[in-house]
């Protein structure tokens, strides 16, 4: 689904070079749920937004879905990005004006579907996330949960096959936290390949892989420990 | 996705109403300014009559003093209006289509109708050849004859709000109006006409109205009347009667002709240099030969009716126009980059920079067309201004289909021009760089 080799990113300002990515080099198959981690300023933001086309690398080679992206001009990328990937961000991203309907149909205008289509996606998306009773509220008139799940429905209205997570739990309380790491799980069982960043050690076991990064660099890529089963918090999602 | 766009600009605009109003205000008190000025300056500079503007000639000869010219500017031009023997002289030639000597003339006027007072009506002394010159309309009959010219014929053509007012509209020819109490018989009415500047007659004024009754320039001065206009004298004359005023040096009156071909203004000039060289042997025009015909938009230019203030005031208002388009660059500039994070969430989801630069481009077309509609409003009452403040505005102050289509275009091409830049601005954005901040 995704191969990065030797992916490097650097920030030049005046004479000052930052070394944000440093020959990242990485597979991650069709249908994984791959987490990253590493602490801060190890390049795990830079590289969902290489990841996610937002960014274009220094150098290197990424090959998704097949395609060589590397050196796409804007316009492919802006296409690749909306037929391929859903973002899921930290702080939902949600755009104020727009009812949680027109939210979801942000990427599906671009895709230039018909409004018949765009309905039927949005109403899917909607019903997946619990929300199609919200449809005409306004973001603010949500609860934190409630707008990541709004963003959730965004990033699969237009059925990408990579979800991009950046820190997807980390404005909300732990409860809706929980809710939504099922629902992503919910969501990869049915074939979607996530990566999803993360600060969270429990987060992190949950996915399939951890990948964890270092100075720009994949410093470990060992499969993570599966989580105790018998724990209480996971339990209580179950439950 | 024009539609869509088009939401999302009406969306943005509500979103910082004041910032919006802001803007369209600048962009409306740019277009309102500049419009006022424009119209004024369109109006004032346009063509009266279009159709044969190039074939109509307003008379100059110099039978001005020895000493001075009339006019210190262009050459020392000939004085603008002529003596009354001089006029009836050029009345002599045959090598005009038409042509006519004229006066500003004033009538009491009533009809045998008792219920209607008599009222003073402006009125143009002038020669049959006027109405077939200047194109002039007619609701009901026609011009007088060229008999009647000589015979000083009572006769009276009427405007189409004199007739209403004297006869209810009803076509009068052959009815009886009586000019300082003296019956004349009606024999035509004109139609609407009120060409724009008001070019034959530039000493009453170019921005006034046509006149509300035509007599037989032989009227006038068969009753020994004078013209309700300007009286120009260089020499020192004995003048103890109107003749001695007829036979005087004085300029007084004007004098139009139509010359078609360009043999007929070459023959016309040999005829007025002519007859000023008869003159200068009876020593009369003792400057150098310098006789001119000047066509209907010459006449104007050199008559100054466009003042150099005129074109200056133009001026200063498309540069207020660019300080308003300034401002709105700066302010379009702290919109669109305060909204810099939701750029970046579309951009993320999928919107190329085309589809951003297209969907800004739809909200500056949005704030052009409602700052087009602002300054239109303000034309309206800016004009509205002008004709309350200004005696002789009447008829100049006016908006007219092209000007508000003008408005709303330039106004357009304005706010496009002023988001350029913001829109190329927030196409550049990293949509990686705001999708943390917002």
């Amino acid at each position: 689904m995704l191969s990065m080799d030797s992916i490097t990113k650097v920030y030049r300002a005046g004479v000052i070079e930052t070394h944000a990515l440093r020959s990242l080099s990485l597979e991650v198959a069709a249908g994984e749920f791959v987490a990253v981690t590493g602490p801060s300023g190890s390049g795990k933001t830079t590289f969902l937004n290489i990841a996610g086309l937002l960014e274009a690398p220094s150098g290197g080679r990424y090959v998704l879905d097949d395609v060589d992206v590397s050196t796409m001009k804007d316009k492919a990328r802006s296409q690749t990005r909306n037929e391929k990937i859903g973002f899921i961000f930290q702080g939902f991203n949600l755009i104020p004006d727009l009812n949680i309907a027109d939210n979801v149909e942000v990427p599906l205008r671009y895709r230039g579907w018909s409004r018949s289509e765009r309905k039927q996606k949005i109403d899917e998306a909607l019903e997946l996330v619990g929300l199609s009773a919200r449809k005409q509220h306004l973001p603010s008139q949500l609860s934190g949960g409630q707008q990541q799940r709004v963003a959730i429905a965004r990033a699969l209205a237009g059925e990408p096959k990579l979800l991009l997570a950046d820190e997807p739990t980390g404005n909300l309380d732990s409860l809706m936290a929980r809710q939504v790491m099922e629902l992503l799980e919910q969501i990869n069982e049915s074939g979607t390949t996530i990566i999803m960043v993360t600060h969270d050690p429990e987060l992190a076991r949950r996915a399939g892989r951890n990948v964890h990064l270092l100075d720009g660099q994949v410093s470990d890529f060992q499969p993570i420990e599966p989580p105790p089963a018998e724990s209480e918090d996971h339990v209580a999602i179950v439950a | 996705m024009l539609s869509y766009y088009s939401k999302l600009a009406w969306l943005s605009l509500k979103r910082n109403p004041l910032l919006s109003a802001l803007m369209v205000g600048a962009i409306a008190l740019g277009i309102g300014v500049s419009m006022t000025t424009l119209t004024l300056y369109y109006v004032m500079s346009s063509d009266p009559m279009p159709l044969k503007s190039d074939r109509v000639f307003a008379v100059q000869l110099d039978s001005w003093s020895p000493d001075e010219p009339y006019y210190d500017r262009d050459g020392g031009a000939p004085p603008p209006q002529l003596t009354y023997r001089d006029a009836m002289a050029l009345m002599e030639s045959d090598i005009p289509t038409h042509h006519a000597t004229m006066m500003h003339r004033g009538f009491a006027v009533r009809t045998e109708n008792e219920n209607l007072r008599q009222e003073h009506k402006s009125g143009r002394a002038t020669y049959a050849g006027f109405f077939p010159m200047f194109d002039v309309p007619f609701l009901y009959g026609g011009p007088w004859t060229k008999e009647q010219d000589e015979s000083a014929a009572r006769v009276v053509v009427l405007s189409r709000e004199t007739n209403e007012k004297l006869f209810g509209g009803a076509d009068s020819v052959g009815e009886i109006a009586y000019l300082d109490a003296e019956p004349f018989r009606v024999v035509g009415v004109i139609d609407s006409w009120q060409p724009m500047p008001l070019f034959y007659d530039l000493n009453n004024g170019a921005f006034t109205e046509t006149e509300e009754l035509f007599v037989p320039f032989s009227v006038p001065i068969s009753k020994e009347y004078g013209a309700h206009g300007s009286t120009n004298c260089w020499k020192p004359e004995m003048i103890e009667s109107f003749q001695d005023f007829l036979q005087s040096e004085c300029v007084w009156v004007q004098h139009w002709v139509q010359l078609d071909t360009a043999a007929q203004q070459d023959a016309y000039q040999a005829f007025m240099d002519g007859y000023a060289t008869e003159q200068k042997a009876l020593g009369r025009f003792q400057r150098p030969l310098d006789n001119r015909i000047n066509n209907i938009m010459e006449w104007m230019e050199f008559r100054q009716v466009v003042g150099d203030d005129n074109r200056l005031l133009v001026v200063l208002a498309f540069m207020f126009l660019v300080i308003c388009l300034l401002n709105t660059v700066g302010l379009m500039l702290a919109k669109f980059l305060n909204r810099a994070p939701l750029i970046g969430v579309r951009r993320a989801l999928g919107a190329s920079k085309s589809d951003v630069a297209l969907q800004h481009g739809v909200e500056v077309f949005l704030i052009g067309l409602l700052g087009g509609l602002g300054g239109l409003l303000l034309s309206y009452f800016g004009l509205l201004a002008v004709r309350n403040w200004y005696r002789g505005y009447e008829y100049l102050a006016k908006l007219n289909p092209e000007m508000v289509a003008t408005s709303i275009v330039l106004a357009v091409l304005a706010a496009i021009v002023a988001g350029l830049y913001p829109t190329w601005h927030i196409t550049r954005i990293q949509p990686a760089v705001h999708l943390k901040t917002q």
